[in-house]
């Protein structure tokens, strides 16, 4: 017990710690290998490291105190779910949690009163409608493959839950798509050059808060990331370490792929697709563990 | 001692409030009226506190019950009988007054019923315990005195500024009297064994509530009133129905010993509690606003604010919802339990789709009512120990989260002069605080880590292990529905220009700060309190029901979650926005803005425009009227498919008992000759038999006083042709109907009595 | 380590022109020159943008248009007049209604001749202009400091 205590805090520092450089390199080699995929150079690996330092050296102003409180709390509750899932706790908490930190952003854009930020914002609430039932389902498929919600518990899995759950990890990597804010589904704020509704929720927020959304979206991404890794853990370590990774890897790569390939739908699109896809591949697959 | 104590301190609570209720009838000036509902709503909340105080300690062991005097309780139950005539004497003259002569024709069949049923079936039926005092009673006695009563000193203020904004005469005292008769009726139903009892106090809060929602006495408000009397007297008659039924059919009148009776059934006789329990889980949809009987709650939002946050979060919709917690061990892996959990997943999801599409905010409230009483519902339907634990709490947190959000929302309408959610805009800036409580209520309501949602994944927990994978689809995507209106609500709310200078909180009376201070203290302090209440209260009572425990979730986790709402409670309440050290900017607005408040600007004309911004309600998505007609359609469709299937394996069971009953007691009886069998008879009771002993081979012995089958039937065989031989049968067919309802009585009640016949 | 000089985000802002200088920009951006391999990315929002590049001549009209983006950006930021109008009204200048070149409303940094521009000199003046956007950091840094009240709370 408590080597496993020992042993959660340890991820969880490392989590903490090592999350958003982790994360500032996804993102660079994201904004690298979309330029090659455009035919460019592109900016350099680090680039969005660069980017966040400069911000936060910026003059501290806003439209609203509120409003970068609010990205404060964003960025603390993201940390904290993904302390959860990396010391190996709760599943289903991790995910509440998470949902509870974009909240704290639609209420940040909202907050600002920007007629662009609030759009933004009811679309990013649209967006979590429309993953929501995927994510949960996923919860509920790794209950009935994992026997609990706790993470740690794969560790001792004979064979990787992608196993019992192939139709669910699909349907996952589908909305996926949504939370690392890609095309089809960037509707509520864009990585990339300006749209219609300026930036989205960020319209408002700059300077340091705007860093505080950055390094948000680090942490996301490796707990995202994390999320699909999950699915490739069972007993041998080294295994489900190679597996994960791979997996990692060939995912991100298509998530790119397919942000390349695809122009961004309007959102009744997105929310017919995403929830048709959770009951078809969610409801399906639970139904055959069920059976089973 | 304790016995008496007990007695009184449930008879203080139901009949004090009644005579406050009467007095307060009498009072028509308002200061008067504050110096009674005052003390008489902290003298009801220190009485409840005293009664949990004395008797949590000994309920969490067991129930506690309370024996009455019989020529007492005789003289109750006539009380009781009084009273249901007063009222449909009451509903009669309301009808005849405005036409309504469907809901005249349903109230006299009821009374009807009711009068033959208390005057020549119930006094053959025996009741040891009258009254009782469960941990789910106490908690239910909490939530009706600290929440009912906080909504009561809330009308106060309100009350008055209603009497000045609206057009209709002042009826204040009549209002008064009835809100406090409402809790007297309630603290009647958490408290009463006898279901009869317990049917009268159901009954008076059809009739408050009826009298509650025509207050204003425009035409809406009593069509509106109308309907929800009419709704709750069909679940009032299913009521009476499922009492003569369970006086008929296992001859109790106790609701505990109708549960134990019932849960311990053996497979086939439960097929016979199916219907009982159906009709009273409709009798509980009625109460508890489920699909199809939604609309009644709905219409209610036509009265003053104070009756809906009352019906809403701790009278009417929970009393249904506690008979149904009640009833939970009956339900499970069986008939009635899909039933129950269905109708609750139906109704969770049609009334979250249908809450999207609200911008009235009172709307919004009200489906977000029905959509977690259908939860809680589902919850009760699933019927495992885990299920009961979630439904427990949701039904606390929704009680006081809701007060507040409904306490909050008329204040707000009073000050801003419209309940439609875009005009709450900047309500963060004019009434800084009350947006603080309305969002503290909303987090309440649906996000982690407070206590809601806690229970919403005790839920989802407890429904994975019954693996029944439409109630979890049903669940998915009824939350995301909910993360979607209540979201976009708060956002509204939240959205600030930094303008303070308006303030219209200034007004607001002192009751309803009272109130609305108490109900943020509640909805905070349970989400804090609540590993406290779990390990205190909670899975105590569950594992008294299911004899196991219920620590799914771990208490670790429990002070984690506490923590967490208690920060998250805090920095909503106590943070200020600070601008001093920061530059303020205007909005981007794509050229030159003019003002953030307004959002104007400067258009390619010179001219000024106003950028408007409307929150989304997908009206093409889901749109109210097709949503609710379709979640109406579905739940209709469940009642009659399961209602008549229910009906067609009851008399399939009935007339399997018969042909039992009328074989095995000829067998003990040893006397063939008095009954009339014949060839087919036996041989379908030699089959029936013989399923039993394949199914429970050990039990056969003690059920039928032989451990072999087959010694059994060649012993019966030849006594019975032995019988044939001798006589010709000349029995009377009635002999054969008597014989039925008891044999049904002693096999599922009393199986080892019949031994002594051997 | 700042990271100023090498992630230069831009607002770009056509004024009184014939969109010659537009276009220009506008194709600066393209995949073809690839800006973004210096950081440089088109945000369209003053709010996130270091450096505010007009094209086109000052009118009354788009005078206060000007003036409130500028306003909106948050320091360090600099301003680039790009072709011969936003330097100085070029063959608007006698216009009526026609003010003058950008530097008649807001303080301008970097000035970029040609009618119409180039993108290779609109590089030249972004790569300049860095380095006095790296300046104005520093600057503010040391007024941040000689003002102590004010950096303690931002950096809390």
């Amino acid at each position: 017990m408590d080597i496993m205590l020992i042993l959660c805090i340890a991820f969880a520092i490392v989590f903490v710690l090592l999350a958003p450089f982790v994360g500032a390199i996804i993102s660079g080699i994201d904004r690298k290998v979309t330029a090659k995929m455009q035919g460019r150079v592109g900016p350099k690996i680090l680039q969005p490291i660069y980017d966040v330092l400069k911000l936060l050296g910026k003059e501290s102003a806003t439209v609203n105190p509120a409003q970068d409180f609010f990205v404060l709390l964003y960025l603390i509750f993201v940390v904290i779910a993904g302390i959860i899932f990396f010391s190996g706790l709760d599943f289903l908490l991790c995910v509440l949690i998470i949902t509870l930190a974009s909240l704290f952003l639609i209420i940040a854009a909202y907050s600002s009163r920007s007629p662009f930020a609030e759009l933004g914002a009811q679309r990013e609430i649209l967006q979590v409608m429309c993953y929501e039932p995927m994510i949960l389902i996923m919860a509920v498929g790794l209950f009935m493959a994992n026997g609990a919600f706790n993470i740690y518990d794969l560790f001792n899995a004979q064979l990787p839950i992608i196993v019992y759950l192939p139709l669910i990890f699909i349907g996952f990597i589908f909305v996926l798509t949504i939370k690392v804010r890609k095309s089809p589904f960037d509707i509520s704020m864009s990585h990339h050059a300006h749209q219609e509704l300026v930036r989205g929720v960020t319209t408002e927020i700059s300077g340091r808060s705007l860093a505080y959304i950055e390094i948000s979206h680090w942490y996301e991404t490796v707990l995202f990331l994390g999320w699909v890794a999950m699915f490739f853990i069972f007993c041998n370590p080294l295994v489900s370490a190679i597996l994960c990774v791979a997996s990692v890897i060939v995912v991100y790569f298509l998530e790119i792929l397919i942000d390349n390939n695809f122009a961004r739908v309007k959102w009744q699109s997105m929310l017919k697709y995403s929830w048709i896809v959770a009951l078809l591949f969610g409801g399906v697959n639970i139904l055959v563990l069920m059976v089973l | 001692m304790l016995d008496l104590t007990a007695l009184y301190s449930i008879s203080f609570l139901i009949f004090f409030p009644i005579v406050v209720a009467l007095i307060l009838l009498f009072v028509k000036n308002d200061k008067a009226r504050k110096y009674i509902v005052g003390p008489a709503s902290a003298i009801i909340i220190a009485a409840a506190l005293f009664l949990s105080i004395t008797f949590l300690p000994s309920t969490n062991a067991q129930n506690f019950y309370v024996t009455i005097d019989k020529s007492i309780a005789e003289l109750i139950n006539y009380i009781c009988l009084f009273i249901d005539i007063l009222l449909v004497a009451y509903i009669v003259f309301r009808c005849i007054k405005s036409k309504k002569f469907f809901v005249l024709i349903l109230a006299i069949l009821q009374l009807i019923l009711v009068v033959w049923f208390e005057l020549f079936v119930a006094p053959s039926i025996e009741v040891e315990f009258n009254l009782y005092i469960d941990t789910l009673s106490i908690i239910m006695a909490l939530i009706i005195a600290i929440i009912g009563c906080g909504i009561c000193v809330y009308a106060l203020g309100y009350m008055h500024d209603f009497a000045a904004h609206s057009t209709c005469k002042d009826r204040s005292s009549t209002f008064f009297a009835i809100m406090f008769a409402f809790l007297g009726a309630m603290f009647a139903i958490v408290f009463s064994n006898n279901l009869s009892w317990m049917f009268c106090a159901w009954e008076i809060t059809t009739v408050c509530s009826f009298a509650l929602i025509g207050y204003t006495r425009t035409q809406e408000a009593v069509n509106n009133s109308f309907k929800a009397l009419l709704y709750n007297i069909i679940g009032g008659m299913c009521f009476a129905i499922a009492l003569v039924w369970s006086a008929y059919a296992f001859g109790v009148l106790e609701l505990d010993s109708f549960v134990v009776t019932v849960a311990s059934l053996s497979t086939e006789a439960s097929y016979l509690s199916y219907i009982p329990l159906m009709l009273l889980a409709i009798a509980g949809f009625t109460k508890a606003a489920q699909f199809p009987f939604q609309n009644w709650l709905l219409g209610a939002m036509v009265a003053p604010t104070p009756t809906s946050a009352l019906l809403h979060s701790s009278t009417m919709v929970k009393a249904g919802v506690f008979l149904l917690i009640k009833l939970s061990p009956c339900f499970g892996f069986n008939l009635s339990g899909y039933f129950v959990m269905l109708i609750g997943g139906v109704t969770f999801v049609f009334a979250a789709f249908c809450a999207i599409s609200q911008s009235n905010s009172k709307r919004v409230l009200a489906y977000s009512t029905v959509s977690n009483l259908g939860l809680i519902v589902a919850c009760c339907g699933v019927g495992t120990s885990a299920a009961i634990w979630a439904a427990i709490f949701l039904l606390v947190f929704h009680a006081a989260a809701k007060s507040l959000l409904f306490l909050c929302v008329g204040t707000a309408e009073h000050h801003i002069g419209s309940r439609d959610i875009e005009d709450m805009d900047l309500l963060f800036d004019r009434m800084p605080m009350l947006s603080r409580f309305m969002s503290i209520g909303i987090l309440g309501m649906f996000i982690a880590p407070f206590g809601m949602l806690v229970s919403k994944w005790a839920a989802l927990v407890s429904f994975v292990q019954t693996e029944d994978i439409i109630i979890i689809i049903l669940l998915v995507f009824g939350s995301a529905a909910t993360f979607m209106f209540w979201a976009k609500l708060l956002g509204k709310m939240m959205a600030s220009a930094n303008n303070f200078n308006e303030t219209l909180e200034k007004s607001i009376h002192n009751s309803e700060w009272v109130a609305l201070c108490l109900m943020v203290f509640l909805t905070v302090g349970l989400c804090i309190a609540f590993p406290l209440i779990s390990s205190g209260a909670v899975v105590p009572y569950v594992s008294n029901i299911f004899n196991e425990g219920s620590d799914f979730i771990g208490a670790g986790m429990h002070w984690f979650l506490a923590l967490l709402s208690f920060v998250i409670a805090l920095i909503f309440l106590a943070y200020t926005p600070k601008t001093k050290n920061k530059k303020i900017q205007p909005v981007y607005m794509s050229g030159i803005g003019i003002n953030s408040q307004e959002r104007s600007f400067i258009n390619s004309l010179s001219g000024e425009t106003k950028a408007t911004q409307r929150n989304w309600y997908m009206d093409n998505i889901f749109p109210e009227k097709k949503t609710s007609l379709a979640g109406i359609i579905v739940s209709i469709a469940l009642i009659f498919s399961l209602g008549f299937f229910a009906i067609i394996t009851t008399s399939q069971v009935v007339e399997d008992y018969r042909v039992l009953a009328v074989a095995s007691s000829a067998y003990h009886e040893n006397d063939w000759k008095s009954l009339e069998i014949d060839q087919a008879t036996f041989v379908s009771s030699y089959i029936l038999v013989n399923q039993k002993y394949e199914e429970s081979p050990e039990s056969f012995d003690s059920t039928y006083g032989s451990s072999d089958v087959n010694s059994y039937f060649s012993d019966t065989y030849n006594k019975y042709a032995q019988s044939q031989t001798s006589t010709a049968s000349n029995q009377t067919s009635d002999t054969t109907t008597t014989n039925d309802s008891s044999a049904t009585n002693s096999t599922s009640q009393n199986p080892t009595s019949n031994e002594g016949g051997e | 380590m700042s990271g100023t000089k090498k992630s230069p985000w831009i607002i770009h802002y056509d004024g009184s022109s014939c969109n010659g200088c537009d276009i220009e920009v506008l194709a600066a951006l393209t995949p073809l020159y690839d800006a973004e391999r210096f950081g440089v990315i088109n945000t369209g929002n003053p709010k996130h943008a270091d450096i505010f590049v007009v094209t086109g001549a000052i009118n009354e009209q788009n005078k206060n248009v000007v003036k409130q983006i500028y306003d909106q950006m948050l320091e360090p930021k600099i301003v680039v007049a790009c072709g011969a109008c936003a330097c100085g009204g070029g063959v608007y200048r006698e216009c009526y209604n026609v003010s003058g070149g950008v530097d008649q409303v807001i303080p301008v940094d970097a000035y970029v001749s040609g009618c119409a521009i180039k993108p290779e000199s609109l590089f030249d003046a972004i790569v300049a202009g860095v380095e006095i956007l790296e300046q104005k950091r520093q600057a503010l840094k040391k007024s941040n400091k000689a003002k102590p009240n004010i950096s303690t709370k931002d950096k809390a």
